[in-house]
């Protein structure tokens, strides 16, 4: 059994310690928002924070997180208020939406640590999440309106 | 309360229930919390008077709008039922959008592609809306016993001035629904137009962002079991045999078995193509225990040879020869070469191209070539099944459910309504769920292990045994008289397995001596449709010819154009031009103003223009390309775009904004090669799709206003990018660029 910090909730899990998180969340644990896309850490679709860094959970075994702080696109916020999120809509920035839980995610690591990034900052720190929609100028626009928000706020 | 009058919305209920664990379709106490709070506590009702298949109201108002076709990311969820909302005469706040089951005597034919949801849906859901409509009025009319004719609505509310009586729709749509539905009811003027042609947001925005439920991989069932194919390693290739002793000790599985797909002999349709007819399936607990199990199967596999389908559809009955070759990227350049020299099948001919080309002063001759391409959605192929004796359960994503359920008829032996098919929201499509071929599979297994089953592709799966794009050739040859006039135009183009020469489109019509041919190669790599089929290398083999046969004639490209289509207007060579010179010559116009084409100011910009009709819609683009460390960066585009009314503006620009990037990314970086029929890029590391920072800063997008009934938007703007893309890159670095992708050329391809 392991046993996993879950948006605050504490989950006993029975599972190989090699489980990549992704699968535990949504397959064990039914928390789906966390998205498979490529299973090798190559699109972001299933980023989560661990501890409040963005780690990809299809390469992040449980072992690895268990006594740490798992916060998924679920946990962001109770009432889809998180600057980000409230930009996303009110950018209407998705299509297909599925990638959108993990742009957000990795974005919202980004808008902690630097509260004010350029354009530059956005591309360096986004580079690692793919939307086959092509919705980068929004998702951009997004979180610079996030920033003005968070400044704001 | 009223009870429920219909047959139809019990049954609804019930479909939604069975969907409660995470389907699209929402429960009705969420959406009666979503849209009416009173004092902080939520309204349930469960009392649906359905007006029609597209429209549903309770008592206290709420309107629930049924979205016939599945949504893939264009936004259909919310322009469909906007459309029906603007007739119908209701708030757009008071209104809940729920994703259809299929039925498609309610709910028309539910097939999201070719670019025709508004093209199809226009007209029968403005008939929906007004004649809903019409019913409550008459509905009220009859109960407040006035004339009709007195009667007006507005947001949801019916008044008779006269006598100030007013009452909502929900006090009436019970007795509606009971009414003769009336035949002729006029349109709303669009001028008059409140909903439509007004942005409205993402009726799924806000549980996209929160991480609800939506698409089909996130759906779950009781006693759901996880399923994985493993296919062949490589194109040609079929199961020997194979060992499962190790696989079955794997923690969580169930069971590991092969079977066919199709049985010997089975008639396939035009969306029946599949890449392998044996399975070999691992059914297990979750997706992790079976993605380890399938490793440890010990599988032989050996060369398939040539084997021969039945095809049916167009064309009749059919035996089709599939070669077994284990076929090379590099090897199949050769043989478009060859091919590309023999005679080919004439497509179109105008006037005498022969002599022109015979009498020309110059001849100036260009070939174009793209590869294979994987559609690459971000949420790889699955479906879930639970199928029995008696029936069958079908849920997942899907864009044409109606042309896989004759199939599941046949292969399941049930008759359609035993089958129930609900469609999620998709993680993509671009074509590729057209092609249900994944849900047949999922219902075998399912019925194989007697359990509910949800099938699902690992992302190699899902790029290594696709449904590609065909890989393309194209020849293109203008003759120029001395005075470097066009006096001839020859389009030969080919293809794995199929060209994309579209002979009747511009610049046909244009041009007095004009001759179209077309050849292909068989081959056992399987394609199908790619968002803009066929126009994705049409538009950029062309726009790019167009642009150099302009320098050489010493014209602007955009003026050359307009010259073109000036001609085709006034005097059109040939008939059956299949496109309307005065649209296609105003997204030029409007592009060239919006770009400032002729400024000065863009000296730091590479310019590509290229503009292109396909899928009822015109649209043109003009990119504007930096070198930025070394590498081209398009910076800045600026759109314009013709699809008539535009239903959704935000929303629609958008698409055209994504379908921009989708652009820059296929001709920059998008294939897929082969060697000895294993597919090489099956991931994302090797795959390149592009990236954030590969995204223009800017991607101005306008629309042409006029008052033509809508068509599509999600495959026009695609293909002229790659034209456009090319000239800019010309401009850039001096370079004509020939072979898509631009970026990654391989070694020993032609050049012209």
């Amino acid at each position: 059994m392991i046993t996993l910090n879950i948006n605050k909730k504490t989950h006993r899990v029975d599972a190989d310690p090699n489980t990549p998180l992704l699968w535990v969340l949504r397959d064990i644990i039914g928390l789906v928002g966390t998205k498979y896309g490529c299973g090798v850490a190559q699109c972001g679709a299933c980023v989560v924070h661990l501890d409040g860094e963005a780690v990809r959970s299809c390469v992040t075994k449980i072992s690895r997180a268990q006594g740490k702080k798992v916060v998924t696109i679920e946990g962001l916020s109770e009432t889809n208020s998180h600057p980000l999120q409230k930009a996303w809509l009110d950018l209407d920035v998705s299509q297909c939406g599925y990638c959108q839980a993990g742009q957000i995610m990795s974005a919202a690591v980004l808008l902690r640590e630097n509260k004010n990034p350029s354009e530059q900052d956005i591309d360096d720190a986004m580079a690692g999440n793919i939307c086959r929609c092509g919705t980068y100028l929004r998702i951009r626009e997004a979180i610079q309106l996030a920033a003005k928000d968070q400044k704001n706020g | 309360m009223e009870k429920n009058n219909t047959d139809y919305s019990r049954r609804a209920f019930l479909r939604a229930s069975a969907l409660a664990g995470g389907g699209l379709m929402i429960h009705f106490s969420s959406l009666a919390s979503l849209v009416l709070p009173k004092n902080g506590e939520a309204v349930v009702s469960e009392q649906w008077s359905e007006l029609n298949g597209y429209i549903k109201i309770t008592p206290d108002n709420l309107i629930k709008l049924i979205c016939p076709n599945p949504e893939f990311g264009q936004n259909v969820m919310t322009s469909l039922p906007m459309i029906v909302a603007e007739e119908l005469d209701v708030d757009w706040k008071q209104v809940v959008v729920e994703m259809g089951p299929h039925d498609n005597v309610k709910l028309g034919s539910q097939f999201t592609g070719g670019s025709n949801s508004m093209r199809m849906y226009w007209r029968p859901l403005r008939e929906a809306g007004a004649t809903a409509r019409q019913m409550l009025m008459q509905a009220a009319a009859q109960s407040w016993e006035v004339v009709l004719e007195d009667l007006t609505t507005k947001a949801g509310i019916i008044y008779h001035e006269k006598s100030g009586k007013k009452g909502s729709y929900g006090e009436f749509a019970s007795k509606a629904a009971g009414i003769a539905v009336p035949k002729g009811v006029k349109f709303k003027a669009v001028k008059d137009f409140s909903v439509v042609r007004s942005s409205r947001k993402n009726v799924e925005g806000a549980k996209i962002i929160s991480g609800k439920p939506l698409f089909g991989l996130d759906y779950t069932h009781p006693g759901m079991q996880i399923a994985m194919i493993q296919h062949p390693p490589a194109f040609g290739m079929k199961l020997k045999s194979f060992d499962a002793s190790q696989a079955l000790k794997m923690p969580g599985i169930k069971d590991v078995f092969s079977m066919k797909l199709y049985e010997d002999g089975f008639e396939q349709g035009g969306f029946d193509v599949r890449s392998f007819n044996e399975l070999l399936v691992v059914v297990g607990k979750t997706t992790w225990e079976v993605m380890n199990a399938r490793k440890k199967l010990v599988v032989e596999w050996m060369p398939a040879g040539d084997t021969k389908n039945t095809v049916g559809g167009r064309g009749g009955k059919r035996e089709v020869v599939v070669p077994g070759e284990l076929e090379d990227t590099d090897a199949q350049h050769t043989k478009m070469r060859e091919y590309a020299a023999k005679p080919a099948q004439q497509l179109r001919k105008d006037g005498d191209p022969e002599t022109a080309f015979k009498n020309a002063a110059q001849i100036i001759e260009r070939t174009y070539t793209a590869p294979f391409l994987a559609h690459n959605c971000m949420e790889p192929m699955n479906f879930f099944a639970h199928v029995t004796a008696e029936k069958a359960l079908l849920v997942g994503p899907l864009q044409a459910p109606g042309w896989t359920e004759p199939t599941l008829m046949k292969v399941l032996n049930l008759p359609a309504d035993k089958i129930e098919i609900q469609m999620t929201r998709m993680g993509g499509g671009f074509g590729r769920r057209a092609y249900g071929h994944y849900l047949v599979e999922a219902a075998l297994i399912s019925r194989k292990v007697k359990a509910p089953v949800k099938l699902i592709y690992t992302r190699e799966d899902d790029t290594t045994y696709g449904i590609y794009r065909p890989m393309y050739t194209a020849t293109y040859r203008a003759a120029l008289d001395a005075d470097k006039k066009l006096i001839g135009f020859h389009l030969k183009g080919g293809g794995i397995p199929e060209h994309a020469v579209h002979a009747n489109r511009f610049p046909a019509g244009a041009i007095d001596n004009y001759l179209a041919e077309g050849w292909q190669i068989a081959s056992n790599i399987t394609v199908g449709a790619f968002r803009a089929p066929g126009s994705n290398f049409a538009a950029a083999a062309e726009q790019s010819f167009l642009d150099e046969l302009a320098e050489a004639m010493g014209k602007d490209p955009i003026d050359f154009r307009l010259e073109l289509l000036k001609r085709a207007k006034d005097k059109p060579v040939g008939r059956n031009n299949d496109y309307n010179a005065d649209r296609y010559a105003a997204v030029l116009q409007l592009v060239k103003e919006k770009s400032d084409w002729n400024g000065a100011d863009h000296g730091k910009y590479s310019r590509g223009v290229a503009a292109y009709f396909c899928h009822s819609s015109y649209a043109a683009h003009v990119v504007d390309m930096v070198i930025r460390d070394g590498q081209p960066y398009v910076e800045r585009v600026f759109s314009a775009v013709d699809c008539g009314i535009v239903i959704n503006p935000d929303a629609a620009a958008n698409m055209v904004q994504g379908a921009v990037v989708d652009g820059i990314g296929n001709s920059l970086y998008g294939g897929l090669t082969h060697k000895a029929g294993v597919v090489e890029e099956s991931n994302f590391h090797k795959y390149r799709i592009i990236r954030m920072h590969e995204a223009p800063k800017k991607i101005e997008v306008t629309f042409v206003q006029n008052e033509i009934d809508p068509t599509g938007l999600g495959e026009p703007p695609f293909p002229p990018v790659f034209g456009a893309v090319a000239s800019a890159l010309y401009k850039a670095t001096g370079k004509r660029f020939y072979q898509q992708p631009f970026l990654l050329t391989r070694p020993g391809l032609p050049s012209a």
